[in-house]
């Protein structure tokens, strides 16, 4: 990523999820995308507000039924393929393809790789591990995003975003505070 | 599991002064009232990183790692001399080793139940509990993994035919042995534990870090936050990864110990090929587990002054649970009897006879005892259900009922089979209890570490349920301006 200089953005700190899940409706019906709300838990009116949809994105669910399908059938054939001509054995006369012993490891093998898919998958579509990020550089906002308060942050590189416009917008909603964020 | 919500028309249902009864709905409160998101954070967040550690830690510590070195020692002699230390003999090849790890991988199934299953149904209850039940399933898994290990004699060759890889002997596994499903299970079960553990404990992590004083631990828990930071639309795709996980670890933990039940159930020992061991040995797990949530629970929310948040309904839930889980256990125990019974098979007749009466007998009535007769005639009462003391003391007979409930399974069924000329007796040998109470010190040990040095409650789920997270919709329309 090139080296970003300049503003970020403007962070508007909020005191309840309620004022902050109105200042990300009007934010967005005032034409703003490119932004984020920032929360200590959850807050799914918050999505909403900001027109992200997790569900119709869909990210997460699929990596996930692919990484189960893919460890499912790669257990399974790896079973297969040992029992068949890697080691073939006779086991109380079983047939070498006996498939229905095969089941319990491959579905064990679906969830695991269903399950690290979902989680690493995430991280992945969230972008993390990332260490560094323009937001805690802003003064208030270690001491409260992880704790007790609530942020909105409209983005410059949002192509309605003006310093001034934007910081009166966000002022209308009454905030704790505004504050720029730098690069 | 849910406790019916009352209408504020009707009486209300007193439970002393404690403010536990929510005003306007009627309902009983899952935490304690007077909490804000700063104070959750606070609370919390300072256990781990006060300067100050208590000394009883330091102690508690000190005890069950001096505990957990008799392990170290038994299992130093145990590489060098063999398993002939161990009281195995034939016929009862599996002791203390097969015992102890279905014992403990029993009790780690608490913990997915409660963070995976009661997350699917909606459980909020479980907010509180979820954590240290999920850490207590990994240092369970960890013990319990231990000794199908160990009891290879010589791990470091067993290897070969656990594992499928390409060896130089061009040897592979055989599948179609339960104990090769096994390997699969709970290696699965472990993995899958520790993503659901450390997923469900970043944002926390975050807030350890943003409150943290000292560099060292800001760059550690730095580190291991992934530089979380509470963007709203991480948080979305976090509770889907949330809600997959539980819905993937939910079949993995009926499927783990239904694939441990098959070690017994596939072979065709008396005792031990029926069909209901697999519902029966997951009830007992969620049994044995829920007894261990206690014995852990009621100790740390006295020593932490956590009564708030780990508050009587949540011991009077995990009560309900054992209640319901342990007469699934009695159900489990009577079928035994009843198949030995309908079978008209003398040596299924003769082995239900020989646990009960045999010269082992013993055990059984112990099982009996400790894991029928006490809690199922007790867990009833609401009172005795609230009731911290009496909680712990049955939490722990419970779990050395079903400690005897898998020593009657392993060494009664083994010790007399079909021909009196192969009939035996087991003794447990020095190297077996040190062993044994050698990982009751190691799971001890490792609990001691993790209430120290992470958040055992999750902040972060914790205010979800604080009256300060609902949304004021009123509010809402009014200015939203719809």
């Amino acid at each position: 990523m090139p080296v970003q200089e300049g503003i970020y953005g403007l962070l508007a700190e909020f005191d309840t999820p309620t004022e902050l899940v109105i200042a990300a409706q009007a934010s967005y019906q005032a034409g703003y995308r490119r932004m984020d709300c920032y929360t200590p838990y959850p807050v799914e009116e918050a999505a909403e507000a900001m027109g992200f949809d997790e569900p119709a994105e869909k990210g997460v669910s699929r990596v996930c039924l692919l990484g189960g399908i893919l460890g499912g059938l790669a257990m399974f054939t790896l079973e297969s393929w040992i029992s068949i001509w890697a080691y073939p054995l006779n086991i109380a006369g079983r047939g070498k393809w006996s498939w229905p012993a095969f089941v319990v490891p491959a579905y064990e093998w679906t969830i695991l790789w269903a399950g690290l898919s979902a989680g690493f998958g995430m991280l992945a579509l969230n972008r993390l591990p990332a260490p560094y990020h323009p937001l805690f550089n802003a003064p208030n906002f270690r001491n409260g995003a992880t704790s007790d308060k609530f942020f909105l942050c409209l983005e410059a590189h949002d192509p309605k975003f003006s310093i001034a416009e934007t910081r009166a917008l966000l002022e209308s909603f009454n905030p704790v505070s505004v504050v720029e964020v730098e690069h | 599991m849910v406790t019916p919500g009352i209408s504020p028309q009707e009486p209300r249902r007193v439970t002393g002064a404690d403010g536990m009864i929510d005003p306007v709905t009627g309902e009983q409160r899952v935490i304690a009232p007077g909490h804000t998101f700063r104070s959750v954070t606070e609370k919390l967040s300072r256990i781990v990183l006060t300067p100050h550690t208590p000394v009883g830690w330091f102690l508690g510590l000190g005890l069950a790692g001096s505990v957990a070195i008799l392990l170290l020692v038994a299992v130093t002699w145990l590489f060098l001399k063999g398993t002939g230390i161990w009281g195995i003999t034939i016929p009862v090849a599996w002791g203390f080793a097969i015992i102890n790890f279905v014992w403990w991988i029993g009790i780690g199934h608490a913990g997915t139940l409660i963070s995976a299953i009661l997350l699917l149904f909606k459980q909020k209850w479980r907010n509180s509990i979820n954590r240290f039940a999920e850490a207590m399933t990994l240092f369970a898994v960890v013990c319990a993994a231990m000794y199908p290990v160990i009891h290879t004699g010589r791990p470091w060759l067993a290897i070969y035919w656990l594992f499928p890889y390409p060896n130089t002997m061009n040897y592979w596994p055989q599948f179609r042995s339960p104990l090769m499903w096994d390997v699969f299970a709970v290696s699965t079960y472990a993995t899958i534990s520790v993503v659901f553990w450390y997923i469900g404990m970043i944002p926390d992590l975050g807030t350890m870090r943003d409150r943290a004083k000292s560099k060292f631990a800001r760059f550690v828990y730095g580190n291991m936050a992934l530089g979380w930071r509470g963007s709203t639309r991480h948080w979305m795709r976090y509770e889907t990864a949330s809600l997959l996980l539980a819905g993937l670890a939910t079949p993995l933990v009926l499927s783990v110990h239904t694939v441990i039940s098959f070690d017994f159930a596939v072979a065709i020992m008396p005792g031990w090929h029926t069909t209901i061991f697999p519902p029966y040995f997951v009830a007992g797990a969620i049994y044995s587990g829920f007894a261990m949530v206690l014995t852990l629970a009621i100790p740390i929310r006295k020593f932490y002054h956590l009564e708030d948040l780990i508050t009587l309904r949540h011991l009077d839930n995990c009560g309900k649970v054992m209640l319901a889980t342990g007469f699934i256990v009695a159900y489990g125990y009577s079928t035994d009897i009843a198949y030995a019974w309908y079978s008209a098979d003398k040596w299924e007749f003769f082995m239900a006879w020989n646990r009960i009466f045999g010269p082992m007998g013993w055990s059984y009535w112990i099982l009996i005892v400790s894991n029928i007769l006490i809690p199922l005639t007790t867990l009833w009462s609401r009172k005795l259900r609230q009731n911290v003391v009496f909680l712990f003391i049955l939490s722990l007979i419970v779990n050395t009922g079903m400690w005897f409930e898998r020593f009657v399974i392993v060494v009664v069924s083994l010790t007399r089979d079909y021909l009196p000329g192969s009939w035996g007796t087991y003794k447990a040998t020095r190297w077996d209890y040190m062993t044994f109470i050698g990982t009751l010190g190691l799971f001890t040990f490792l609990f001691f570490l993790f209430i120290r040095l992470l958040p055992m409650i999750p902040m972060s789920e914790i205010r979800q349920i604080l009256p300060g997270a609902k949304i004021n919709e009123a509010e809402l329309q009014q200015r939203g301006g719809h």
